[in-house]
């Protein structure tokens, strides 16, 4: 197990190795910040002035080796815009993105999976059959549709529920939440459906496909003959039976949520990390691309790390090497 | 004698499929005394699993019972509730399977899928279920059970994981145990050991078992009384002794004379000529006409079953006593 862990560990590292190298090099590419963060009327000199205090004038493999110097030391610079320290800038943004996606994808993995396992388990009722039929509309509706609609069917029309924004938000371990207040958790609730519809989709379809599968199998029908009840088939054998591309759907979905909620987040107005990257994008603002985009890759690669810990646990076939 | 442990009468089970009606199992008769092993031979494709499963009401969509009667101790199945049959299955009747490395669940240990099983139908303390557990387990076999209550399938061989699925089988003594070719997919050594293992189990519980193989000779060293099915029916069934020594059945008769162990060596294997007929057309007469040699126009009548003595057949024709067959 130690040894799994410090392979997968070297991979990791490997990996964030690689992606640093590309997101700098893709930055680079894409245009200089100089022509946007100076104006055009300053002279000569204030011009040459800020390039070399951004640090531009150096030629790009030492800016890159300086910007791992310093990541190293916990540094992922400033902002060129804000002129505030790029790790205070996303950090102050985060926590809005990571509790709409958690609240999303966990709604929407638990809801997914119990209707996936109805529909699976009793495949000819008219229940399931809404059920599939509801999933297809979740992933073939376009998802600012659905939110613009949301807004003006919940927010508009019947009142119920905020617009857009984050709300009354509380502070814990000195961070500022929303959902803990009961306003806030009320302008968390439309982005979250908004956010979570084509996941629950995607997780009705993924449980049920497993559930059909697993219920034919010899595993099922020993179970029965040795007069196990349903509950007890459905919660121990089929749950553990069905889980694995469940687990690797979630780690996957809610790297890619986090990093890029950016429609809901621009629709409802959610002060998160997606709008954020968006403006920094338009004004070529580097050190918040390129630490975005690293904290990204960081994100994904700890997820699927978690979530090869996670198989580890669950299957005992992984967790002992087993081929096959 | 006493009254059968089981009783099957006119068991019928179809798959109702979009390409038509599936007749897997036709008009199935048979008893079972308690104790007694009755082997149920077949080619793949004749029904016999289906039979297997109707007995325990397992049958999946879109198959069913049509007709018949299954009576368990006394007690009528097939118009049971699917709870109430739950509550007997594992316990009065249970069954084995063919592969033990798709019926055992990968991810859960030996140990508690066997607590599963005891937890279906009687309240343990953990304790007590370990014991109980470990008990059975080194009953069939398996050396240092209390360590291996906590191994996972995949760390015992085919042979190991077929003993701890019998264990399970067995576990609340059930009156009849199906066993679905569980020998088959094991090492030949293996086998031998398992079939014997397991007959000695029956006899001391005094379970009876319904041993279903398409290998005439692994079923004959071991039960008493045979059933040969064809195309969902019972062709012929009787004493072991009897129907080997004397078949009636020109099916019957060819599936012995296709066993290697008659055949003279460096002459080639006697074999049934043609293949079994897909159960969704059945010819509307005897269904093994097309492949018999002594089928003649009367044939094309479905043959009721002939009774004599201990034994039955279905055939219009049947093969007398030393005929050309066994020559």
């Amino acid at each position: 197990m130690l040894g799994f862990i410090i392979q997968r560990f070297l991979q990791a590292a490997m990996v964030m190795a690689v992606m640093s190298v590309i997101v700098f090099c893709g930055v680079y590419a894409i245009g200089n910040p100089i022509d946007i963060v100076i104006p055009p009327e300053a002279t000569q000199d204030i011009r040459e002035e800020a390039i070399r205090r951004l640090g531009l004038d150096r030629p790009l493999y030492e800016q890159y080796f300086i910007f791992i110097s310093n990541l190293l030391q916990g540094d992922l610079g400033r902002s060129f815009v804000y002129n505030i320290p790029v790790l205070e800038l996303i950090g102050g943004r985060l926590p809005a993105t990571l509790e709409l996606v958690l609240i999303s994808v966990i709604a929407a993995t638990i809801l997914g999976v119990s209707l996936g396992i109805y529909a699976g388990y009793r495949p000819d009722s008219r229940i399931s059959k809404t059920i599939m039929a509801v999933s297809v509309l979740g992933f073939s509706v376009p998802s600012f549709w659905v939110g613009l609609i949301l807004i003006l069917f919940f927010a508009v029309n019947l009142g119920w529920l905020p617009a857009g924004g984050r709300g009354e938000t509380t502070e814990i371990w000195g961070v500022a939440w929303s959902f803990p207040t009961p306003n806030g958790l009320s302008h968390i609730v439309l982005p979250a459906v908004n956010l979570a519809l084509f996941k629950l989709a995607m997780m009705i379809r993924l449980a049920r496909a497993g559930t059909r599968e697993i219920m034919l199998t010899d595993t099922i029908k020993f179970a029965r003959a040795a007069g196990l009840s349903e509950t007890a088939i459905l919660r121990r054998h089929l749950l553990k039976l069905i889980s694995i591309p469940i687990i690797t759907i979630f780690g996957l979905e809610l790297g890619s949520t986090l990093a890029f909620a950016v429609v809901t987040e621009t629709i409802f107005s959610w002060p998160g990390v997606g709008k954020l990257i968006i403006d920094s994008i338009g004004v070529l603002d580097r050190p918040v691309m390129v630490a975005y985009l690293i904290l990204v890759a960081f994100l994904f690669v700890t997820i699927n790390f978690v979530v090869d810990l996670v198989f580890a646990l669950i299957d005992p076939r992984i967790r002992h090497g087993v081929s096959k | 004698m006493t009254d059968p442990v089981l009783s099957v009468k006119n068991l019928s089970t179809q798959f109702f499929t979009r390409a038509g009606v599936v007749k897997a199992v036709d008009s199935v008769t048979f008893d079972l005394a308690k104790g007694e092993i009755m082997g149920l031979v077949g080619e793949s494709g004749s029904g016999k699993t289906v039979t297997g499963f109707s007995l325990l009401g397992l049958v999946d969509a879109p198959g069913r019972i049509v007709e018949g009667s299954v009576k368990l101790n006394g007690t009528e199945l097939t118009t049971l509730s699917q709870k109430d049959l739950r509550t007997r299955r594992g316990r009065e009747i249970s069954m084995i399977f063919q592969d033990p490395i798709a019926t055992l669940n990968p991810m859960l240990t030996v140990g508690q899928q066997v607590r599963l099983a005891i937890d279906a139908h009687e309240k343990l303390s953990h304790r007590a279920a370990d014991a109980r557990a470990t008990e059975l387990l080194s009953q069939v076999g398996i050396p240092s059970a209390s360590v291996r209550l906590r191994a996972y399938p995949h760390e015992f061989s085919g042979g190991m994981r077929q003993r701890v699925a019998i264990a399970i089988a067995l576990l609340h003594r059930p009156s009849v145990i199906v066993a679905d070719e569980p020998t088959t997919a094991l090492d030949v050594s293996i086998q031998a050991q398992i079939l014997f293992q397991m007959r000695d189990l029956a006899a001391e519980t005094g379970t009876a078992m319904i041993w279903i193989s398409h290998d005439l000779a692994v079923v004959s060293s071991l039960a008493s009384k045979l059933a040969v099915m064809y195309a969902g029916r019972i062709v012929e069934q009787g004493p072991t002794a009897t129907l080997l020594r004397d078949p009636r059945h020109p099916y019957t008769a060819g599936l012995i004379a296709s066993l290697p162990a008659t055949a003279k060596p460096g002459t080639p294997l006697t074999q049934i000529p043609g293949t079994t007929p897909s159960l969704l057309s059945l010819p509307p007469g005897c269904p093994f006409a097309p492949r018999c040699d002594r089928s003649t126009d009367r044939c094309e009548v479905k043959p009721q079953i002939t009774l004599q003595e201990s034994r039955g057949w279905r055939c219009f024709h049947p093969v007398e006593k030393n005929a050309e067959v066994l020559a």
